[in-house]
C-alpha cells in the first residue's frame, strides 16, 4: 500500500479571459501520509490557488490530482464533493462556521452530510472532538459568541468530523492573534502527528517552520524545498506559545 | 444527502429570520386568502343565479317541433337534387299520444314529466299586454315545478275551483294593478276571448317570467289556442339538473320532438358565465402570481445573504442540488404556512361576506350574500400558490448554487 496521500502532477491552473493569467504553472508534488506540508510565498505566488486543486475546490486547467490513489481529473463535479466530503477536511482563514447553528451543530454538519453515521454516534463524535479541542463547554454556543481561536478551533472540529485522510488549511491562522495562531499551530501538528496529512498555506515563516517540509513557491511555481522542521521557532512564536486564554 | 440535515438547516435559516419568513408567509396567507373568498364569492352568486333560473324552468322541455326539417315526399319518392318554397308537411300542431310519450319517458328518466299546452295571448284589463300562456294539470305540475312554492297568494289548485281561472305573475299583477279574485280578458291568437279569473299570484324571480307568463288550465289554454286535445310541450323535471343536456339528447333520439335542456335554453347566459369565470381565474392566477413575488423576494435575499454559507456547505462537499434544495424548502415552508393561514382568512373573509345583507333584485328580498364553500377551492388555492413559491425559489436557488466556492472563498478571505 502506498504511502502517497496527496499527489499533483504537472498541475497547471490558467484563468482564461481577454488577459490570460497562470496561476499555478506546472506542479509536481508528493504528500505522504501523516506529513505536514507547509506552502509559502508571496501574496499572488499561487499558493492558495495550488491548495485549492489540492483539496478539489478548484479543477486544473492541466494535470492531475490523485488523492489516496484515487486520480480525480474525470470525477464528476458531485464525485469530487463526494470525496472532499470524505476524503479531505478544510480550514480557512476565516472561520466560516454558519452562523445559525451552534459549535456542535456545525461539527455535526459534515457527517449529516455523509449520513455514515447514527445520530448518537455522531453526537459523540462532535462533543468528543470539541472536548480534544478543549471546547466542551461552548458546544452549544453559536459562532457570535465565541473568540476568534475558538471559532477557528471549531472549524477544525469540523474539518476533521469525517476523519478525513487529508487536512487541507488556507491561512488558518491569518485572522487570529498570535495565542490563537499558536494553539490552532499546535493542533495542526498534532493532527499531523496523528498520521494525517496536513497542507497548510501560510505567510508566516517562522511557523511554517514547524512543518515537515516546505514549499517556496513563486510565480505559480515551486522555487524551493525545505526538508525538515526546523531547528527552533521565531521569538515570536515562543512567546505565544504560553497557555492563556482563548 | 441526508434529507433531515436538508431540513434541518432549511428551518434554522426560515426560523432565525423571522420578519422575513413572516413578510413571505403574509404575502401568500393573503393571496390564498382572498382568492378564497373570491372564488367563493364568485361561485356563490353563479350557483344561486342558476339555482333560480333551474328552479323557475323545467330541466328538460319537449317540444312539438323538429330540429330540422322533415323529408319531403319528392325528396323520398324522386331523390331530389334541389327543391324550393316547399311547403312542410305536418302542419298538425302539437305531440301525437302525449300520455303514451310520457308513460314511455316515465320509464326510464330520473325525475317525473307533465304536460302543458304553451301559447301566447293578450291581456286586455283597461290596456293590453302579450303574454305567454301556460296551460298546466295542477295534480302533475307539482312534480314537475317549484310553482307551489313560489305561489305568493292562492294555491296551484284553485285552477280547479274556478272556470277559467288564472295565475299571473306579480310584477304583471301590479303592472294591471289587479288582484286575486279579480277577472281580466284574455285574448287568444284566433281571436277567442274569454273572461279569465284571477285565483292566485305567484314570484319566481325571474322579471321576464313574473312580468309576462300566466298559468291557466290546459283546457283553457286550448281553447285560447283554438286546437282542442292538443298537448304541444312536456315538462320534465330531473333528480339532477346537471344531467338534464344528456337526457335530453336521449329524449329527442327517442322522441323525435325538440328537447330543450335549461343548459341550452340558457346557452347564451351559461356562455357569458364561462368568460366571467375565465376571468376571475385570471385575477385569481394573478392574485397568487403577485404573492408568489414575495417569496421569490425574500429567497432572492436569503440567497444573497447566504453566498458565503453556500460556498462553505459546497467546499465541504455538499452536493449543489442539495444545497439549492435548502432554498426550495425554505420557500415550500414558507408556502405551507401561509397557506394554511391563506385558508384561515379565506375562511372567516366568506364568513364575514355571508353575514352581510343586500337587496336582491331578482327577488325583490334581503338576502344574505350567497357564499359556495368548497374543499377544491382551498386545495387549488393552496396547491397554486405552493407551486408558485417553490418555483419562485428555484431560480434565486439556483443561481446562487452555481456560484463556485472558491470565488466567495477568495473574496471573504
Amino acid at each position: 500500500m502506498s504511502d502517497v496521500a496527496l499527489q499533483a502532477v504537472g498541475l497547471v491552473r490558467r484563468i482564461e479571459g481577454a488577459v490570460s493569467h497562470t496561476l499555478v504553472n506546472g506542479i509536481d508534488l508528493s504528500v505522504n501520509k501523516g506529513e505536514f506540508l507547509a506552502i509559502t510565498g508571496p501574496s499572488g505566488s499561487g499558493k492558495s490557488s495550488l491548495l485549492y486543486l489540492l483539496g478539489l475546490l478548484d479543477a486544473p486547467s492541466a494535470g492531475e490530482v490523485i488523492i489516496c490513489g484515487q486520480p480525480t481529473s474525470k470525477l464528476s463535479e458531485d464525485d469530487r464533493a463526494n470525496v472532499r466530503l470524505t476524503k479531505c477536511g478544510f480550514v480557512f482563514q476565516f472561520h466560516f462556521l454558519l452562523p445559525e447553528f451552534t459549535s456542535l451543530e456545525n461539527v455535526l454538519l459534515p457527517m449529516r452530510a455523509a449520513g455514515r453515521m447514527g445520530e448518537k454516534e455522531m453526537h459523540a463524535r462532535g462533543l468528543e472532538l470539541l472536548a480534544s479541542l478543549g471546547l466542551e463547554d461552548h458546544a452549544h454556543r453559536r459562532p457570535n459568541q465565541l473568540s476568534g481561536g475558538q471559532r477557528q478551533r471549531v472549524a477544525i472540529a469540523r474539518a476533521l468530523s469525517n476523519r478525513p485522510e487529508i487536512i487541507v488549511a488556507d491561512e488558518p491562522t491569518g485572522a487570529l492573534d498570535t495565542t490563537s495562531t499558536e494553539q490552532v499551530f499546535s493542533i495542526l501538528r498534532e493532527i499531523a502527528d496523528s498520521g494525517r496529512t496536513v497542507v497548510v498555506v501560510t505567510h508566516d515563516p517562522a511557523l511554517a517552520a514547524r512543518a515537515d517540509r516546505r514549499l517556496h513557491i513563486v510565480d505559480g511555481k515551486i522555487a524551493q524545498t525545505f526538508e525538515g522542521r526546523a531547528s527552533a521557532p521565531e521569538p515570536a512564536v515562543a512567546a505565544a506559545a504560553a497557555p492563556t486564554q482563548a | 444527502m441526508a434529507a433531515n440535515l436538508i431540513l434541518n438547516i432549511a428551518w434554522t435559516h426560515v426560523t432565525t429570520r423571522v420578519r422575513q419568513t413572516l413578510v413571505g408567509m403574509a404575502g401568500v396567507a393573503m393571496g390564498v386568502g382572498f382568492t378564497i373568498m373570491m372564488a367563493g364569492l364568485m361561485q356563490g352568486s353563479q350557483i344561486d343565479f342558476l339555482r333560480q333560473l333551474v328552479d323557475t324552468m323545467p330541466h328538460v322541455t319537449v317540444q312539438d317541433e323538429r330540429r330540422t326539417a322533415p323529408v319531403q315526399p319528392a325528396d323520398q319518392e324522386y331523390g331530389a337534387v334541389q327543391m324550393s318554397n316547399v311547403a312542410n308537411i305536418n302542419s298538425r300542431p302539437g305531440i301525437k299520444y302525449p300520455e303514451s310519450v310520457m308513460a314511455s319517458l316515465r320509464s326510464w328518466i330520473p325525475g317525473d314529466v307533465a304536460p302543458s299546452v304553451k301559447t301566447t295571448a293578450i291581456v286586455d284589463h283597461g290596456g293590453r299586454i302579450g303574454i305567454t300562456l301556460v296551460g298546466i294539470d295542477p295534480r302533475q305540475e307539482v312534480k314537475v315545478s317549484k310553482l307551489p312554492s313560489q305561489m305568493r297568494e292562492g294555491q296551484i289548485s284553485d285552477l280547479l275551483r274556478a272556470p277559467n281561472g288564472i295565475i299571473i305573475g306579480q310584477a304583471l299583477a301590479e303592472k294591471l294593478a289587479v288582484k286575486t279574485g279579480d277577472t281580466v280578458s284574455l285574448i287568444g291568437g284566433q281571436g277567442t276571448q274569454v273572461s279569465a279569473a284571477i285565483v292566485g299570484i305567484f314570484r319566481s324571480g325571474l322579471k321576464r317570467v313574473d312580468e309576462g307568463q300566466i298559468y291557466a288550465l290546459i283546457s283553457t289554454a286550448q281553447v285560447m289556442m283554438g286546437q282542442s286535445g292538443i298537448i304541444n310541450e312536456l315538462r320534465l323535471r330531473l333528480n339532477d339538473p346537471v344531467s338534464a343536456d344528456v337526457i335530453a339528447r336521449r329524449v329527442e333520439a327517442q322522441t323525435g320532438y325538440k328537447s330543450v335542456s335549461w343548459q341550452e335554453a340558457n346557452s347564451d347566459l351559461l356562455s357569458s358565465f364561462a368568460v366571467r369565470d375565465f376571468i376571475v381565474l385570471t385575477v385569481m392566477g394573478a392574485m397568487l402570481l403577485t404573492s408568489s413575488f414575495a417569496t421569490y423576494n425574500i429567497i432572492s435575499t436569503i440567497t444573497n445573504e447566504k453566498r458565503q454559507d453556500i460556498a462553505i456547505m459546497k467546499s465541504l462537499g455538499m452536493r449543489e442540488v442539495s444545497v439549492r434544495r435548502i432554498f426550495i424548502i425554505e420557500a415550500a415552508i414558507i408556502g405551507v404556512v401561509g397557506m394554511l393561514v391563506g385558508w384561515i382568512i379565506g375562511y372567516a373573509l366568506c364568513y364575514g361576506w355571508s353575514k352581510i345583507t343586500i337587496y336582491n333584485t331578482l327577488t325583490g328580498t334581503t338576502v344574505p350574500i350567497s357564499i359556495y364553500y368548497s374543499p377544491l377551492q382551498y386545495i387549488i388555492a393552496g396547491g397554486i400558490s405552493l407551486l408558485c413559491c417553490t418555483g419562485a425559489a428555484f431560480f434565486p436557488a439556483r443561481k446562487a448554487t452555481r456560484v463556485h466556492p472558491v470565488e466567495i472563498i477568495r473574496g471573504a478571505s
